[in-house]
């Protein structure tokens, strides 16, 4: 094993020295698992979308990893991080696009049975006829499978997130999965800079024992699911205590809202909140409505901008807030169903004021221009 | 109603009540801990926990695992600290050994199980019941149901963060914080005793 030292994570965070590296949002996600701590990754490769997990192999070799093997599927591999988790390790994978929707019965297992595993999903179209760019649609399948998600506006917040994730996700009132979501290609596949800390630092290990659910405990669910009920008996009891069970999980992405503000400094990001007119948005819709309120504002136009960071907990009351003194909420997205819009709308009291895009997909880049169209029309 | 105006009080509340947390309970900071959903000074709950115990009927400590086997150092003392606090307050113990759902039948007599703890404190008429030891997300299962069905008054002693759906919960729950909580609940028993010596029921 390569020699690192383990520091405190709010020293690795937030005060260590950081050096810029130019690298892909592919390589950012290994250098955020070369200072994790991480005991096992495992990886389906064959996924187009990302060499994250090939990075993670090449960690792997030079001894940043205890142990490394490539499942058989999307779902194997799912699985056997599951199984990974539940003894008492700490895991990472990635995925993305259809290998996310192949795997997607996991995902609520994963939350169910308490796993802190972080899992990169960097996103791309899943929908027929077959492609392999860029496309946010898998996110709204994934918002209510209970885990944690944060989106990535690039290689700096997928760095960041990624390594944050362990530390969020293992809290003893948490302890549920974090994806940290990321957009294919345009951040993945391109290069920035991006602030690291030293490579010779990591994260504290894993402690199994402070799990809200035994470790490794073959007698009891969630490891030992088909013994017993809930899933063999049809009574009131056992329906009462799967219901139980899963208020268990939101209550526990409710709880990690202290955690998220705390390691990620909010839920949501904000620049010119006082606006009347707001853009909404997350992942790299944020740097191309950027681009557009920076724009708007050189033309006089009074429009500000807000980040989500954090999806899952929702940053409900912080939305609910801005919208109240906006007249306007543009919510543009890649991908073509809105579930970002979607889930502002659920939020937020007056709906009318939430404008459904502009939206692409299948690929399509997000030229600020339309951005800035919708912007132009607010003032019209 | 609005989130911060939940209360976590004993039920029975309803066919499915809601995990407090998702209604804006927040678990408490260090030093501090929860009375039915609201964030109060550690000692107060203390106090609370002891007037509520010396009160009760049929008080009933559910010890879990974590206290019941000595799997690790210190696991052996915090469970003697328990007893303790047990015989000061003349609480008795049913544990819950383990997690599994008990089919075809629970004995509700010997123990209680967190996927339906209502049976154990139906069939004990237990009107305050206090988890010891019992992994966090059992603990909060079983207390919502234990909510949603019964009138039992809830305590969690948590070793971890604590429980929002307890009435009362402590956090960072230690052998010095179960000794103090002990001399809590016998000062109060001793002056419990001297006002009724005083009040002249004694003779």
């Amino acid at each position: 094993m390569t020699t690192q030292q383990v520091v405190a994570p709010e020293y690795l965070f937030f005060e260590a020295e950081r050096e810029r590296q130019f690298m892909t949002g592919s390589e950012a996600v290994a250098e955020a698992v070369k200072r994790a701590n991480i005991d096992m990754a495992i990886s389906y490769p064959i996924t187009p979308q990302s060499e994250s997990m090939h990075l993670v192999g090449d960690l792997y070799a030079k001894g940043y990893l205890k142990e490394y093997f490539r499942g058989e599927s999307e779902f194997a591999v799912m699985a056997a991080v599951a199984g990974a988790a539940m003894g008492g390790v700490r895991v990472f994978t990635a995925t993305g696009g259809p290998g996310t929707l192949r795997a997607f019965e996991m995902f609520p297992t994963w939350a169910g049975a308490r796993l802190p595993i972080v899992c990169a999903f960097l996103t791309r179209a899943v929908n027929a006829p077959l492609s392999i760019q860029p496309d946010t649609l898998e996110m709204a399948f994934m918002l209510d499978t209970g885990i944690l998600m944060f989106h990535a506006e690039n290689a700096q917040d997928l760095y960041d997130m990624v390594l944050k994730a362990f530390v969020v996700a293992e809290q003893t009132d948490v302890h549920i999965p974090v994806g940290v979501f990321a957009d294919g290609f345009f951040v993945t596949h391109t290069r920035e800079q991006v602030a690291v800390a030293p490579a010779d630092l990591k994260l504290p290990p894993y402690n199994p024992y402070y799990a809200p659910v035994p470790v490794m405990d073959m007698e009891n669910v969630p490891v030992r699911q088909m013994r017993d009920p809930f899933v063999m008996k049809s009574n009131f009891i056992s329906y009462a205590a799967h219901a139980s069970w899963q208020q268990e999980i939101l209550a526990a992405q409710e709880r990690a809202r202290k955690h998220v503000r705390r390691y990620l400094g909010d839920l949501l990001d904000t620049e010119h909140a006082e606006a009347p007119v707001l853009v909404m948005a997350a992942g790299t819709a944020v740097s191309q409505s950027r681009e557009a309120v920076a724009a708007a504002r050189r033309e006089g136009l009074e429009v500000g901008l807000v980040k989500l960071k954090s999806l899952r907990p929702f940053p409900r009351e912080e939305v609910r807030v801005l919208a109240r003194q906006a007249r306007a909420l543009i919510v543009p997205e890649f991908n073509r169903v809105g579930w970002l819009s979607r889930e502002i709308k659920s939020v937020v009291e007056d709906t009318t004021k939430v404008i459904d895009g502009p939206r692409v997909f299948g690929g399509m880049t997000m030229p600020p221009e339309l951005i800035l169209a919708q912007i132009r029309r607010c003032y019209a | 109603m609005a989130a911060s105006e939940y209360r976590v009080l004993p039920g029975p509340e309803g066919y499915l009540p809601p995990a407090a947390a998702s209604m804006g309970v927040e678990l408490p900071q260090r030093g501090e801990a929860l009375v039915e959903g609201r964030v109060v000074p550690e000692e107060e709950a203390m106090l609370r926990i002891a007037e509520r115990l010396l009160a009760a009927r049929n008080p009933v400590f559910f010890p879990g695992p974590t206290i019941l086997w000595a799997w690790k150092e210190g696991a052996a003392e915090k469970a003697r600290a328990v007893l303790g606090l047990m015989e000061a307050v003349g609480a008795r113990a049913i544990p819950m050994p383990d997690y599994r759902p008990k089919y075809p039948m629970i004995n509700p007599a010997v123990e209680i199980n967190p996927n339906h703890p209502n049976l154990t404190i139906w069939h004990n008429r237990i009107d305050v019941g206090v988890f010891v030891g019992v992994h966090c997300h059992y603990a909060n299962v079983a207390l919502k149901i234990i909510r949603g069905g019964t009138d039992c008054y809830t305590i969690a002693l948590c070793g971890e963060m604590g429980h929002e759906d307890a009435m009362i919960t402590l956090r960072d729950v230690d052998v010095a914080k179960l000794e103090r909580l002990t001399e809590v609940a016998r000062a109060l028993a001793t002056a419990r005793l001297l006002r009724v010596e005083g009040s002249g029921a004694g003779g």
